[in-house]
């Protein structure tokens, strides 16, 4: 049983191995070779799952070494394993939607001519976030969170020839490494705190250490989340991150990576709950961004980039629900599972509009697609449903519980926290009505592509409609079976441990009002864009409209502030080395060659000079001597 | 007579050995000067001798008069080196160390 842990990450592991080396002869059938090792990942995975269902609640935890890493003197990093409820949890949903969006890809990718290098890094990007779950101690953490990171630069990458792709790997990679410095940091400080970065002494004994030193590890461990979850302040990444392909948007950018962050924060959890000063740090953090990501949502013609917005407000979201500590942890991990069902969901869908549009993302140029496109229409229409929180579907419970949290936080902080995410919610059913009317009703507003050809929209292979028909049922059954009889909390509560909050408002009035401001957001959104005509080229718009298309101006502020700071700061050091450092170096060289120059006059082969030198210096010792003797 | 006149008389012809050393740009006449400058000590050595009463400074003479025989030989030739290659014995013409 505990082998079985290390083969789900080698798996997918040698699936890349075979892919990225196997050559050319294996273009014809890449990706089914992927898709096929990603599926064997997954049945693994069931099979796991079945092994710890079969377990008591509390015993349901597989540890398993596999080999000595690093031994030198005391220091020691075992690759060792550690599967428990929420890296099974993680472990299902990464293998699940990611077994679906490789079988998407082989309809999305059938065209193009690097393919098998597609599903390669698929592959790897699946092998390297399973090994970020199951990983026993911080330090192998660390490497499946590189490795992700590596997976997420080349996947954007991935059509390099287009100048904006390969900018935006980029940007998502060092944006990154801002927050895997944090990881390291913390990795380093609690090594120094415990001598170990093992997940079982770390959590223990975290109580141990000061608050002080505890609050440094959190606040660290939330600026990796940040960075790789796309938290405010290191959010600007995932806007540009859509220059992937589109599958690669729907896993990597919307399910499964970007949830890491959560994961690190909760999988943290005692850390946390041990440092409140980094708890408020969290929920700050989410509570912004969770606003930030939806009103760029509402701003964004591009309908990925409009789902990029949301997936950050979602995100948002978990993030909020576990920094509210033992209350929000579950409902943190609930709504990111699903989330991950509908987001993807979502993503396939506008992938799949995409196809049929011939690769146009401008919301303003689709209208009326949904007798094109009935099971896109649909499944989109589900996960649509499901993330605005419509009564019955996923959305609906797991959000619920969150905004219940929020405001069980007690307090000023909880009214506030509540407030936003009930805003937050008014937002989502906002932009999502948006990208729904825009997208699949009105008229048609269809524009001729580059080469003059009006889109002819059709439905897309069964390959990718079959993955967007079981995320839509996921979407829409997952939040509702969770609930029966709290199973998910009850799975859960184990490792995460639970308490009850005590709301200020009922959970019915945060239900109604929840209600409310849903209806209210569609209403809006209906107003504007379902009512009347929209125009095919946006209308100015007010400042903030404007600002939001910028991503609230979070490019200028770093341009601003990072880069011209950063260019300001090489400049002022340069000036520094220039005009003190080699002012030194030069100036000693300068005197000292003056003081040559002026001597080597001295040298001027006349003997008579010489001579004159001879007798000067003989006059001077004699009176010197005769100077001595007088004394 | 006071041996001590002898002493200024070589403090004289050191002078003047000395003055046509650094002034004058003909070789031989250095030459001289330098042959000058010698016998003053010579004549400084000899009047010491005799002021002390010990016959020291008279073999240091001797000694100088060879070192200086052997050195007009070998200056004269050098001298007369340079003359033939430059055809002018002005020390301030052989200020290079090259021809």
């Amino acid at each position: 049983m505990e082998n079985l842990i290390g083969l789900l990450v080698v798996a997918p592991l040698l699936g890349a191995a075979v892919l990225l080396c196997g050559g050319r002869r294996l273009d014809r059938g890449g990706p089914w070779i992927g898709t096929l090792f990603a599926a064997a990942s997954l049945a693994i995975a069931a099979v796991l799952f079945a092994g710890l269902l079969g377990r008591d609640a509390d015993d349901r935890t597989l540890d398993a070494t596999a080999f000595s890493w690093v031994p030198v003197g005391g220091f020691r990093a075992d690759v060792g394993f550690h599967l428990d409820q929420l890296s099974m949890t993680f472990v299902l949903l990464i293998t699940g939607v990611g077994t679906l969006i490789h079988l998407y890809s082989v309809g999305y990718m059938a065209h193009d001519e690097r393919r098998r290098r597609f599903f390669g890094y698929l592959n790897l990007f699946l092998a390297a976030m399973l090994l970020l779950v199951v990983a026993d101690n911080y330090l192998l953490l660390y490497v499946g969170w590189e490795g992700v990171g590596l997976a997420s630069y080349l996947l954007i990458g991935f059509w390099q020839h287009k100048p904006s792709a390969a900018t935006a790997a980029k940007k998502a990679f060092i944006v990154n490494r801002v927050g895997d410095m944090g990881l390291s940091i913390a990795i380093m400080l609690m090594f120094t705190t415990f001598g170990t970065f093992a997940f079982g002494p770390v959590l223990e004994r975290a109580t141990e250490a000061g608050e002080g030193k505890l609050t440094a590890v959190g606040l660290m461990l939330l600026l990796a989340a940040c960075g790789k979850s796309a938290q405010v302040p290191l959010q600007s990444w995932l806007g540009d991150a859509m220059e992937g392909p589109t599958p690669v948007s729907a896993l990597i950018h919307a399910a499964t990576m970007v949830t890491a962050g959560v994961y690190l924060i909760t999988r943290s959890g005692a850390i946390f709950n041990a440092a409140p000063d980094a708890q408020t740090a969290v929920v700050t953090v989410g509570a912004v961004t969770l606003l930030f990501g939806a009103i760029v949502g509402c701003a964004k013609d591009d309908i990925k980039k409009a789902l990029a917005g949301s997936t950050m407000s979602q995100i948002g979201y978990m993030i909020l629900a576990a920094g509210l500590g033992p209350i929000g942890y579950v409902f943190a991990i609930m709504h990111l599972v699903t989330h991950g069902f509908f987001k993807a969901g979502l993503f396939l869908g506008a992938g799949s509009v995409m196809h049929g549009m011939n690769d146009e993302v401008d919301m303003r140029r689709y209208g009326g697609l949904r007798k094109y496109m009935p099971v896109t229409f649909v499944t989109f229409g589900l996960g649509y449903l499901a993330i605005i929180g419509f009564p019955g579907l996923s959305g609906f419970f797991s959000k619920d519980k969150i905004i219940e949290a929020a405001f069980a936080k007690g307090g000023t902080e909880g009214w506030i926290l509540g407030g936003a995410a009930l805003l937050g919610a008014a937002i989502t059913a906002y932009y999502m009505t948006r990208v729904m009317l825009l997208t699949f009703f009105g008229e048609k507003r269809w524009q001729p592509d580059e080469r003059g050809e009006l889109p002819h929209p059709h439905e897309s292979p069964r390959t990718m409609t079959i993955p967007m028909i079981v995320l839509a049922v996921g979407s829409v059954f997952a939040g509702g079976l969770f609930s029966i009889n709290d199973v998910f909390l009850k799975w859960l509560e184990p490792v995460t441990g639970h308490a009850e909050g005590h709301s200020p408002v009922s959970a019915l009035t945060v239900t109604a009002a929840t209600m409310v401001v849903l209806v209210i957001g569609v209403a809006i959104a209906w107003a504007q864009y379902g009512r009347r005509p929209v125009p095919v080229t946006a209308p100015r718009g007010s400042l903030l409209t404007r600002a939001a298309r910028r991503d609230l101006l979070q490019d200028d502020f770093n341009h601003v502030v990072l880069v011209r700071g950063g260019e300001h700061l090489t400049r002022s050091l340069v000036y520094v080395d220039h005009s003190l450092v080699d002012g030194v170096v030069n100036g000693t060289a300068a005197s000292v060659g003056g003081l040559s120059g002026r001597m080597r006059k001295l040298q001027n082969g006349y003997a008579r000079s010489y001579a004159v030198s001879m007798f000067g210096g003989a006059a001077v010792l004699i009176a010197a001597t005769l100077l001595m003797r007088a004394v | 007579m006071n041996p001590v006149n002898y002493l200024y008389l070589a403090a004289l012809l050191f002078t003047i050995g000395a003055a046509g050393v650094l002034i004058r740009r003909n070789a031989i006449v250095i030459f001289m000067c330098v042959e000058l400058m010698l016998n003053a000590c010579n004549l400084a050595f000899v009047t010491f001798s005799r002021l002390h009463g010990n016959l020291d400074g008279q073999i240091i003479a001797f000694f100088t008069m060879v070192v200086a025989a052997a050195e007009v030989v070998v200056g004269l030739a050098i001298i007369v080196t340079i003359f033939r290659s430059r055809h002018s014995a002005s020390v301030d013409d052989a200020g290079l160390l090259k021809l």
